[in-house]
This record gives structure tokens, C-alpha cells and sequence, in this order.
């Protein structure tokens, strides 16, 4: 491939022993007139080349706002971030310029959003708005970044690419629009993919084309990526490390591995628990009582601790921290120990 | 349960939507086939699960089952009685035993009236069932029976959360006091968290009332979880089914097969070693489905036979319940969930 302009980007390639990605107690509020909305509390995660990270949880709970502020792309204000730092290869892009930053957004770091269906433009082809991050990014010529574009719908098994690239984005099904707006974000071939609930929109047979699409690719290249999602099949099926949040804050942090046979969160417990299981059928599924916490007035102490089975005194004044339960694995709950022995 | 009274017979059920073209002087071209020839019974106090891809035609067969839309050709029968044909006061009584739970409980209420209202609508339309004297206490009663405080009655729906709205909805279908009640992904808006109690209060109620549901999701263990019998759909027609272990330990439908070995497993261990079946390109179009087998685009199994001759939904051999396959072969994919 010709010299890019990825080759004089401000992030180097020495890093040490920093992840490729670190987002590090990171807060993003909202102040808005209804008072401030704290929608990210001290989030840290990491993720590595070739690497799987999958975050999990609760609706509202922060996992979009958080990959927001990773691409920087929040409308600041109203938010703002009064602490923390992102760093890729070592480098804080939250003190980066503008200008710098842009050269990360989209080539080095790429984001597959949640509403993907939605964020085509329904005017132009899709052979136009693929090609166009090698017109704008690597200053390629119409036919040849065509051309590119073609490839790219090759590569994520669009059928007859090369008839389909005049093709409007009305004229595909979600499932082919879905792997359009992946064939987007992996143009510039980046070194970390967010991916926002690729799939939820779609069906489980099509579902399982996407995951088994990004599973490939990401063999192939070795980009760290990051699963936002709150399907534990998914999870379980293709994730290395997970995160769980609640209320803005990682609750669990876990291997894979780890989290499933043996959850160190109540509220992870309660979500594994109340997936329908064949020799269940007939009883009552397990279901965690209450609702969701309102982020305007977030719960004292522990936010969980209004619906929480293993509630103590202490849970209802007391934060608590992230406790670390071995290298890899961390749970912010006070009562760690007992969810972790099963005892209720 | 299953060989309890019929309460729904539905037989060769159509469903076609007429494609039109030219703005000014339409004319009809073709038709989508949303549901091309569906048949089932339902007996009382029974949960039919209807499951297949975004498109299969599930949310029209519901709107002909609840007479909002009319059959382009077949019956449902609600005890005995067509409600595809009735009309007027006949049409109005036979509504009152068939209600339905949306997908939505953010669009589906109406924002500028209050629970009571909303959950008491049903009886302005069916002045008998509730004098009006009586209607607050009715109304609170169904707030109760479905979890939701009695005080709240006044309160708008954007003052509950979704899995609230959701027992807004169904406090609603059950004002009635109705014998089948039509649920459309029931529960896929809703939070992971929340979904488990509005499941639990569809069982309970179900147990109650000795009500019979027919209940659409995309979720497929959940299906498993509150189904007595699944129909599988595949553009606009039922190919496989059968009891919820016969469908799900023993599917003969190769679609069947590729739809639950699709579905991931929530336990990693072993995830490098299962079985799955993915499927290459997309369903075709409703309007222009294949020739015989409308499967066969995709299937792996398709020979000269499955473009020439439409496999019946019948039980076939080796099989102890109905696919449509002319290779129908049972086969345990996958133990899902
Ligand atoms: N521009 C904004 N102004 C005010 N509040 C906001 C804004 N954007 C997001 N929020 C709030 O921040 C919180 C976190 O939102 P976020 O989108 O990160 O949730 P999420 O975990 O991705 O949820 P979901 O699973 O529903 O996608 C939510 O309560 C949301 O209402
Ligand atoms: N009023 C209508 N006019 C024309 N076509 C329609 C109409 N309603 C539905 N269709 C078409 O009929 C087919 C079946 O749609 P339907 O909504 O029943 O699918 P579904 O199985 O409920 O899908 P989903 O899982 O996405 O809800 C689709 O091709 C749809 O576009
Ligand atoms: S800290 Fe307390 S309230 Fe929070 S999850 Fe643990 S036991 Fe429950
Ligand atoms: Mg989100
Ligand atoms: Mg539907």
C-alpha cells in the first residue's frame, strides 16, 4: 500500500508496557436543566491487539457515552469530563488538539454505532460513501477509491459487489446495511473497533454472519475490538474479557471464563440468573426486583444497592471501590465474597 | 393442556398486501405474500410460540388473528365463529376475547392520557362489561393484578419506566377479560433486567385467567421458556411445528436447524467446538418468493424436488411432529437456554 498519512500520525508505535487502548477513571457528565447527569463514574478498561472486550450492561448505564468519549465525539458541552484520561498506545487523546485528534477518530480508532441503519445517508450510493474515507483520508482519485470500495463490500460478503455499489442504501436489507457500515469503519484498517450493539436490530441467523464477519476480521488484522452489547449469548460466544456496568460505573470485571461460572457481582448474578434455562421451565425465572436507577438521583452508598439480594448496612452509605479479587478479575461490591461463594 | 378445548382454529390463513405502481393512476403489479397459507389450533389456557426472521409475516398474521386486518382468503375461527367475516356488533363482541400486548411501551401508549384512562378505554367500547360507576375500581383492580400501584391511575405514561409501561399495556388487554391474548415481541424493548419479571407476570396471569396466548419473539429461549407448541415461520408459512421439546431437541426443518444453532449459547466453555449452521445471503422477498420450497435459496439440503413440488406441513417419517421439508430429518443442533 502507498505511503499514508496513518504513517504521521501524532500516536507512535512504541508504547511500552501500555495497553493499546486504556480509558482510566474516566467521569462524563451532562449538566443539563434538570441537574447533572453523571453518566460516567470512574470507568477503567483496557484492550490489547487481537483482543476482545465486551461491555455489558443495563440500559443508560454509560457503555455508549463512555466509546463517545473514546471517538470524541460528544457535544461537549453539554457534557463535560471532569476527570480521567483515555490513552491509546500510551498517549492521552483527551489532551490532544483537535486537530490531532481527527487524525485518531475514523482511521485509527473506528466506531460501528448503535443505530447503524440510520446512519447512512439514504442520498447517496453506498459505493460513494464507502469510498468516500479514501477520497477524504488517504486523498485517493474517484475511480480508485471506488475501486477500494468495491473490495471492502467483498470483503464483508456483500454479494455481487461489484453490480451493488450504485445501489442506494434503501435497496439493502438491515442485515447488508449492517455490513456496509462495518465495511466503513474498517477502511482505514483500524488498530481498535468499537463496536456499539452491532447486532441488536438484527436476526439471529444474521446476527451470527455479523459476529462470525468480525470474528474474521479481526483475525486477519489483529485490532483490539470492543463489543458493546447486552447479549450474554453474544458475550459468552466471542468476548475475552468482560466489563459490566450499572449506573455508570464497572461493577465486574472479569475473563470470560471466570464471570460465567462464577459471578463476583450481585447484579451480574442476577443477569445470568434470569436467562430462561430448559430445566427451569415451568418455575418462575429468577428476575432482579426494582428498576433501574435514576442517574439524576443516584441510590448512596452502592447504586445497586435498592435491588440488591446481599444488601448490608454499610451498602447504603459506603461506595464501594472496584476490590481487586485476583490480576484480572474485580468486583465493586462490598459482599464479593459471598456472591462469589454462592450464598444468598 | 394441549388437547383441551380449541378456542382458535385458523385454516389456510392468506394475507397479501397489493404492490402498486404510477402515483396518480395505480395499478397492482404484484403483492407481498406476507402470510401465504398459515394453519393452527389453539386450546385454552395453551401458549403458542411463533418465532422466524424480521419479515416471516408474524406481525400480520397477529393483526388478521385480531381482525385489524382482513384475510385475503382463509378462516379464523374464535369458538367456532369467523371473525375475518363479522362485522358490526357480532365483530365487537368476538374482539372482546382476543386483545394484544405490543412490542412498544414507548409508542404504544397514548402520551396524553392517564393510566386510568388507557387501561379503562376498553370499556367505553364495551360499555356491559364495566357500568360506569364501576370503572375506577375495575381499573385499579387490573393495575394490582399486574404489579403496578392502584394509587397511580392518574399518573401519564412517561412517568413509568418501560417494563411499567409494558404492565400498563397489559392491565389493558386484560380489562376485557379475554381467553386469548396476542403478544408481539412482548418483551424486546425491554431492559435484560426487567425482562424476567414481565415474563413472570405473563405466566402467572396465563395461570390466573386460564388465558391462551400466542406469543411472538425473536428471543428464542425465551419462547422455549413460556411455549407449549412453537411454529417456526419462513416467509409467510409455518415449516415446522410441533411441542416446544420437539422443536427445539428435534428439529427436522433445516431452517429450524440454522435458526437455533444461530442462537449463542450463554456459556463459554466449549464455544470453539459447537455447531453452527450460518446461513449465506438473505430471505427473498415476499413478493417474488421462490418456487417450491421456499426455503431452498438457502438450503443446503435443496435438490431438483424442492424447486418443482411445495413440501406440505405434515408429519413425515422419522418425525413425530409437522415440518415442511421434502429431506425433513430430525437432528439435535444445539441445547439452547
Ligand atoms: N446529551 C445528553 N444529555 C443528557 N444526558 C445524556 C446525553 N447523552 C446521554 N445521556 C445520558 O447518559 C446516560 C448513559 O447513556 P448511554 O447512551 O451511555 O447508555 P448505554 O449504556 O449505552 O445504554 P443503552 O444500552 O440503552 O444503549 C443515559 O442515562 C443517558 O440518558
Ligand atoms: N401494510 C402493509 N403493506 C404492505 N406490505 C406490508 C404491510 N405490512 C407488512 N408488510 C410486509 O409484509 C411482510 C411481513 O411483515 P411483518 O411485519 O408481518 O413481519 P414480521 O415477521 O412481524 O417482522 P419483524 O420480526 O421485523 O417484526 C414484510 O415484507 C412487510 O414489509
Ligand atoms: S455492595 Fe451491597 S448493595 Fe451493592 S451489590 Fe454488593 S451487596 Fe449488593
Ligand atoms: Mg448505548
Ligand atoms: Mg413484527
Amino acid at each position: 500500500m502507498k505511503k499514508t498519512s496513518a504513517d504521521v500520525l501524532p500516536v507512535e508505535g512504541v508504547y511500552g508496557d501500555e495497553p493499546l487502548l486504556a480509558v482510566d477513571d474516566l467521569h462524563v457528565e451532562f449538566r443539563t436543566r434538570a441537574g447533572i447527569v453523571r453518566a460516567v463514574n470512574g470507568v477503567s478498561y483496557t484492550v490489547n491487539p487481537g483482543e476482545t472486550l465486551a461491555v455489558l450492561g443495563e440500559s443508560g448505564s454509560g457503555k455508549s457515552v463512555t466509546a463517545q468519549a473514546i471517538m470524541g465525539i460528544l457535544d461537549m458541552p453539554p457534557a463535560h469530563i471532569p476527570h480521567g484520561e483515555i490513552r491509546f498506545k500510551g498517549t492521552d487523546l483527551l489532551k490532544l488538539s483537535e486537530e490531532a485528534r481527527t487524525q485518531v477518530r475514523g482511521q485509527r480508532i473506528a466506531m460501528i454505532f448503535q443505530d447503524a441503519l440510520s446512519a447512512l445517508n439514504p442520498v447517496f450510493t453506498v459505493g460513494w460513501q464507502i469510498s468516500e474515507m479514501f477520497r477524504v483520508h488517504r486523498g485517493m482519485s474517484k475511480a480508485d477509491a471506488m475501486k477500494k470500495a468495491v473490495e471492502l463490500m467483498d470483503r464483508v460478503r456483500i454479494p455481487a459487489a461489484r453490480q451493488r455499489v450504485n445501489d442506494y442504501p434503501h435497496q439493502f436489507s438491515g442485515g447488508m446495511r449492517q455490513r456496509i457500515m462495518i465495511a466503513m469503519s474498517i477502511a482505514l484498517d483500524p488498530e481498535v473497533l468499537i463496536a456499539d450493539e452491532p447486532t441488536t436490530a438484527l436476526d439471529v441467523t444474521v446476527q451470527a454472519q455479523i459476529m462470525d464477519l468480525l470474528a474474521d476480521l479481526q483475525r486477519e488484522s489483529q485490532m483490539g475490538l470492543i463489543l458493546i452489547t447486552h447479549d450474554l449469548g453474544v458475550v459468552a460466544d466471542v468476548a475475552d474479557k468482560i466489563a459490566v456496568m450499572y449506573a455508570g460505573r464497572i461493577v465486574e470485571r472479569a475473563s470470560v471464563h471466570d464471570i460465567y461460572r462464577a459471578p463476583a457481582h450481585p447484579y451480574t448474578k442476577g443477569l445470568l440468573e434470569s436467562i430462561p434455562r430448559v430445566d427451569l421451565k415451568g418455575q418462575d425465572l429468577y428476575a432482579i426486583k426494582g428498576l433501574p436507577p435514576n442517574l439524576l438521583e443516584l441510590p448512596t452508598g452502592c447504586a445497586f444497592h435498592p435491588r440488591c439480594p446481599y444488601r448490608q448496612d454499610n451498602c447504603v452509605t459506603d461506595v464501594p471501590p472496584l476490590y481487586q479479587i485476583s490480576g484480572t478479575r474485580g468486583s465493586a461490591c462490598h459482599y464479593w465474597r459471598e456472591v462469589l461463594d454462592g450464598e444468598r | 393442556m394441549v388437547n383441551g378445548d380449541r378456542i382458535l382454529e385458523v385454516r389456510d390463513l392468506v394475507k397479501h398486501f397489493p404492490l402498486t405502481q404510477g402515483i396518480l393512476f395505480k395499478r397492482q403489479i404484484g403483492a407481498i405474500k406476507a402470510v401465504d397459507g398459515v394453519s393452527f389450533d389453539l386450546h385454552k389456557g395453551e401458549t403458542l410460540g411463533i418465532v422466524g426472521e424480521s419479515g416471516c409475516g408474524k406481525s400480520t398474521l397477529a393483526k388478521v388473528l385480531m381482525a385489524l386486518e382482513r384475510p385475503t382468503s382463509g378462516s379464523v375461527l374464535i369458538n367456532g365463529r369467523d371473525i375475518g367475516r363479522a362485522k358490526g356488533a357480532e365483530l365487537k363482541r368476538m374482539r372482546r376475547n382476543i386483545q394484544m400486548v405490543m412490542q412498544d411501551p414507548y409508542t404504544s401508549l397514548n402520551p396524553r392520557m392517564t393510566v386510568g384512562d388507557i387501561v379503562g378505554e376498553p370499556f367505553e367500547i364495551h360499555t356491559e362489561v364495566a357500568p360506569k360507576g364501576d370503572r375506577r375500581k375495575k381499573v385499579q383492580e387490573l393495575l394490582d393484578v399486574v404489579g403496578l400501584n392502584p394509587d397511580h391511575i392518574n399518573r401519564y405514561p412517561h412517568q413509568f419506566s418501560g417494563g411499567q409501561r409494558q404492565r400498563i399495556g397489559i392491565a389493558r388487554g386484560l380489562a376485557l377479560q379475554p381467553e386469548i391474548i396476542v403478544c408481539d415481541e412482548p418483551v424486546s424493548a425491554l431492559d435484560v433486567s426487567i425482562q424476567a419479571q414481565v415474563i413472570n407476570l405473563l405466566e402467572r396471569l396465563q395461570n390466573e385467567f386460564d388465558l391462551a396466548y400466542i406469543f411472538i419473539a425473536h428471543d428464542l429461549s425465551v419462547v422455549r421458556h413460556i411455549s407449549d407448541r412453537v411454529g417456526v415461520m419462513y416467509l409467510g408459512k409455518f415449516v415446522e411445528l410441533g411441542k416446544d421439546t420437539e422443536i427445539y431437541d428435534k428439529p427436522a426443518h433445516p431452517y429450524t436447524q440454522a435458526l437455533l444453532s444461530a442462537v449463542p449459547v450463554p456459556d463459554p466453555e466449549g464455544r470453539e467446538q459447537r455447531e453452527r449452521i450460518i446461513l449465506q445471503g438473505d430471505p427473498p422477498s415476499p413478493a417474488n418468493p421462490p418456487s417450491g420450497c421456499r426455503f431452498r435459496t438457502r438450503c443446503w439440503k435443496a435438490q431438483e424436488i424442492c424447486a418443482e413440488e411445495e413440501p406440505l406441513l405434515q408429519i413425515r417419517p422419522g418425525t413425530g411432529h409437522e415440518s415442511a421439508c421434502h429431506f425433513a430429518e430430525t437432528h439435535d443442533v444445539v441445547h439452547i437456554g
